[in-house]
């Protein structure tokens, strides 16, 4: 995946980046290490996803323990997010809530990747009426609110995981489609596209060997951002009483069982949410920073 | 009038696909929607008689067409299995608090982005620039939700200064009530409309025209006047994008200040597993948006020639 943009030398400024010395793979490297959003947005991420991996053996207390004696106790040493109402440790809590809700987020994400690009490519490479179509049923999808559709769908696909990788399949492909269309369109007016089919290859051939590694940085960019709104659509789907259900750990049903304390306990529902925005702030500074490597803005 | 006709030519097959959307929607998923609506400890003669209710037992292509005809002849979009209303009329019922929440969405989210853009488009590369562009970063990982109590939090619980839930009643209350979540809708629509206008308005300001004001020695603020109103085609264009996000996120933040509208409508229907209700707003709100999106880029045609000519 590193490679791919440099193996096809788009004109312009990709030109100038392959004189660099070195193979692809160490330029690329070099210089991600000289963008510091992508850096930082790896380093959050990164321990988020040790966190969540490493939580059963990493959390002090077990995530579904109660102690009933012990409950709301505001962040100590002992407890470093203090304790909810039934005296569950809720940094534990936020840690294991982050292997569910992760992995959920980053699972209903991979569908609508590959659905999207495909459709994408086909879309802007055929165009005529088959681009037409498509682009109609593009603002069907569009006009429905996102919550609106992913809800009706959770409720038709019953709630928790099902669901959820169920609505994202249905709905999640759509940036990817219109991003990777209107690109695949402008690639297609240059030359070396149309030289590509002229020099007798296929139109699969063009599509899949010399448009998808051109297009696939971008998508890549587009994940970052996608995984991050699932991230919160799951921990939405959560506080509304939709999504993961306990006594699964999950951020959004943490916060919204921690609601009924916010004026006097606000430790209890602020927090999970604190998780959620890091974890946000990584991925977003994760898109960035590869779009800022890979020269797409 | 070319613009019209070429505009309507794209509104018209949305329109019926968002019919056909909703239609096929809740039928997709595998399995019995009477069932699913009734739940495990229903029995056979009971989902019968639901099936029959809902018109399920006919073929799809009647059950379509009846759809079909109904939604484009008389407006009927189903009947609650709940209270036996129409959903138009509860739909109706609830749409007003709704609307007015998504209003006052759009007025405070143009009073925070607008600025901001401003600010980092006419400071552009310098540490304003940077801070207007990363503070968004982080907004948009922010749950509008959670954003919502935090706000409580500071606004409602620490300050005393505005009601915290539910819509009060009396001269003036029922808009006070509004104002913390409408504030949280607009914080979380503002990141993308910042990022999105800085870039348009870093163009307006490079442009040949407002070299020559410059040039012309015209004060400051009368050149931020004559960019404003050249971005105010691109700012009702992405407001008009982004409408289908913000009646979403105004949804869901009904259920945090406890405001009755639509989303609670539509909550509280997934809870009873009302599946005309859903499907109904659904339908609605789907509508609303592609009538909106239709009525932006008018606006956007009115403001600026250019749009009309193309």
């Amino acid at each position: 995946m590193s490679t791919a943009p440099a193996r096809e030398p788009s004109p312009g400024t990709e030109l100038i980046a392959t004189r660099a010395p070195g193979r692809p793979s160490v330029r690329w490297w070099r210089r991600a290490r000289r963008t510091p959003a992508l850096v930082a947005g790896a380093v959050i991420l990164g321990v988020m996803v040790v966190l969540a991996v490493f939580a059963p053996v990493l959390a002090p207390y077990d995530p579904s323990a109660q102690d009933l004696g012990n409950g709301l106790r505001p962040p100590s040493a002992a407890h470093w997010f203090g304790t909810d109402q039934l005296g569950r440790d809720i940094w534990s809590r936020v840690i294991a809530a982050a292997s569910t809700d992760l992995r959920i987020a980053v699972l209903a994400a991979i569908t609508p990747f590959v659905v999207g690009v495909a459709v994408g490519l086909v879309s802007g490479y055929a165009g005529g009426w088959l681009d037409w179509v498509i682009g109609r049923v593009v603002d069907t999808f569009v006009a429905f609110p996102f919550y609106v559709l992913v809800i009706a769908v959770v409720f038709a696909a019953g709630t928790g995981e099902r669901g959820i990788y169920v609505a994202y399949a249905l709905v999640g492909w759509i940036s990817y489609a219109r991003v990777i269309r209107a690109r695949t369109r402008t690639l297609c007016r240059e030359g070396w596209v149309q030289a590509a089919y002229g020099g007798g290859l296929s139109h699969p051939r063009v599509v899949a060997r010399h448009l998808l590694p051109n297009v696939l940085p971008l998508a890549v960019v587009l994940l970052m951002t996608e995984i991050l709104l699932i991230m919160v659509a799951v921990v939405t789907l959560g506080y509304l009483g939709l999504g993961v259900q306990p006594p699964t750990p999950d951020w959004g049903t943490m916060i919204s069982d921690g609601q009924l304390f916010l004026t006097t306990r606000w430790w209890v529902p602020t927090l999970p949410g604190l998780a959620v925005v890091t974890t946000g702030v990584g991925l977003s500074l994760l898109g960035d920073g590869l779009a800022d490597v890979w020269r797409l803005r | 009038m070319r613009w019209v006709g070429r505009s309507l030519l794209a509104v018209v097959p949305v329109t019926i696909g968002v019919v056909l959307a909703v239609f096929f929607l809740l039928r997709i998923v595998p399995g019995d929607p009477a069932a699913m609506i009734l739940g495990e400890r229903a029995t056979t003669a009971s989902i019968e008689a639901l099936r029959q209710q809902l018109g399920l037992d006919l073929p799809l292509g009647r059950q379509l067409g009846d759809w079909l005809v109904g939604v484009f002849t008389r407006g009927d979009i189903g009947t609650s299995l709940v209270t036996s209303q129409p959903v138009a009329s509860l739909v109706a019922s609830r749409a007003g608090l709704t609307a007015l929440l998504v209003l006052l969405s759009v007025v405070f989210t143009v009073l925070i982005a607008v600025p901001l853009a401003m600010l980092a488009a006419s400071h552009k590369d310098g540490p304003l620039d940077h801070l207007v562009r990363v503070v968004p970063t982080i907004g948009m990982a922010m749950p509008t939700f959670w954003v919502g109590l935090l706000l409580i939090l500071v606004f409602g619980v620490n300050l005393h200064w505005l009601p915290v839930g539910g819509v009060g009643t009396g001269p003036g209350e029922p808009l006070r009530s509004l104002v913390l979540p409408a504030l949280t809708v607009a914080l979380g629509m503002s990141p993308p409309l910042v990022r999105a206008l800085r870039e348009q308005l870093v163009e307006v300001l490079d442009a040949d025209f407002v070299v020559t004001l410059r040039a012309a020695r015209l004060p400051s603020w009368r050149i931020q006047a004559h960019v404003l109103r050249n971005a105010a085609g691109p700012t009702v264009s992405l407001l008009g994008l982004n409408v289908a996000y913000l009646i979403g996120g105004t949804l869901v933040i009904e259920k945090v200040f406890a405001i009755n509208g639509l989303g609670a409508l539509l909550f509280s229907s997934i809870s009873t597993r009302d599946f005309p209700v859903v499907q109904g707003i659904a339908l609605v709100l789907a509508l609303t948006v592609v009538l909106v999106s239709f009525l932006t880029d008018a606006v956007v045609a009115l403001l600026d020639p250019r749009v009309r000519a193309a």
